[in-house]
């Protein structure tokens, strides 16, 4: 009974008046066609994290064993200590 | 595998066609709303309903129990929420008049239901914000001088 409530009553009835006219038909088929497009780019922003980690991996790889770096002694001579 | 998988994805876009064809009118109207467009001649919402829907479809497998609708609403009213300066001009529907953050928090208040707390949360506002937003919203639409059933009470 507080004028407030009535007041949204009034504007919630006002807002929710059907507004007699048709859902357009290709609704359905525009929003289908946009998430599949949404898909398929996420498919291939994730192929290509995969493309660049398998890369970085591989170049890792090769590079060790062009560089051998395990292959070369340790230094033998520690730098003196406190002179 | 493959062909499992497309048959998957097939069920899904089913499934979406369907949820389409039972909410579409009512998201629609909503989106209207907000656009301040006439019914029937509203490009501009169409729009912005196909991008929400679009992002409801990629996310279907991962909705998961959780309601299409809802997570349409939520992306239609950020989706508004992030371009309200294309929507400031009056377009000639209802809420035509009103500027779009009024229209915002006046459809998901009453046309959606959904209290105050949950939409200053899911818009980022403080509560006041959304307060004071929904009365002068409620104030600029109960004074239009063509709403015969409105009492006519400024301020």
């Amino acid at each position: 009974m507080s004028p407030p409530d009535r007041k949204e009553a009034d504007v919630r009835a006002l807002l929710r008046q059907p507004p007699g006219v048709p859902v357009p038909a290709d609704l359905a088929a525009r929003a289908l066609a946009q998430g599949e497009r949404l898909l398929r780019r996420r498919r291939v922003r994730l192929a290509l994290v995969w493309v660049t980690v398998l890369t970085a991996l591989l170049a890792l790889v090769v590079c060790s064993l062009v560089l051998d770096p395990w292959s070369e002694p340790p230094p033998t001579t520690s730098p003196a200590v406190g002179r | 595998m493959r062909e499992r998988q497309q048959q998957q994805e097939r069920l899904r876009a089913l499934e979406f066609e369907a949820f389409v064809a039972g909410a579409g009118g009512r998201l629609l109207h909503a989106a209207t709303l907000l656009t301040g467009e006439p019914p029937g001649a509203a490009p501009e919402a169409e729009r912005l309903l196909v991008r929400a829907l679009g992002r409801t479809r990629a996310d279907w497998a991962r909705l998961r129990g959780g309601d299409p609708y809802d997570r349409t609403r939520q992306e239609l009213a950020a989706r508004f929420a992030r371009s309200t300066r294309r929507h400031r001009r009056a377009r000639g529907g209802l809420l035509g008049g009103l500027s779009p953050h009024e229209r915002l928090v006046l459809v998901l208040r009453l046309y959606e239901g959904i209290a105050e707390e949950q939409v200053a949360a899911g818009l980022g506002l403080p509560v006041e914000r959304v307060r004071a937003l929904h009365t002068r919203a409620m104030t600029a639409l109960l004074s239009r001088p063509s709403e015969a059933e409105a009492q006519h009470e400024p301020a």
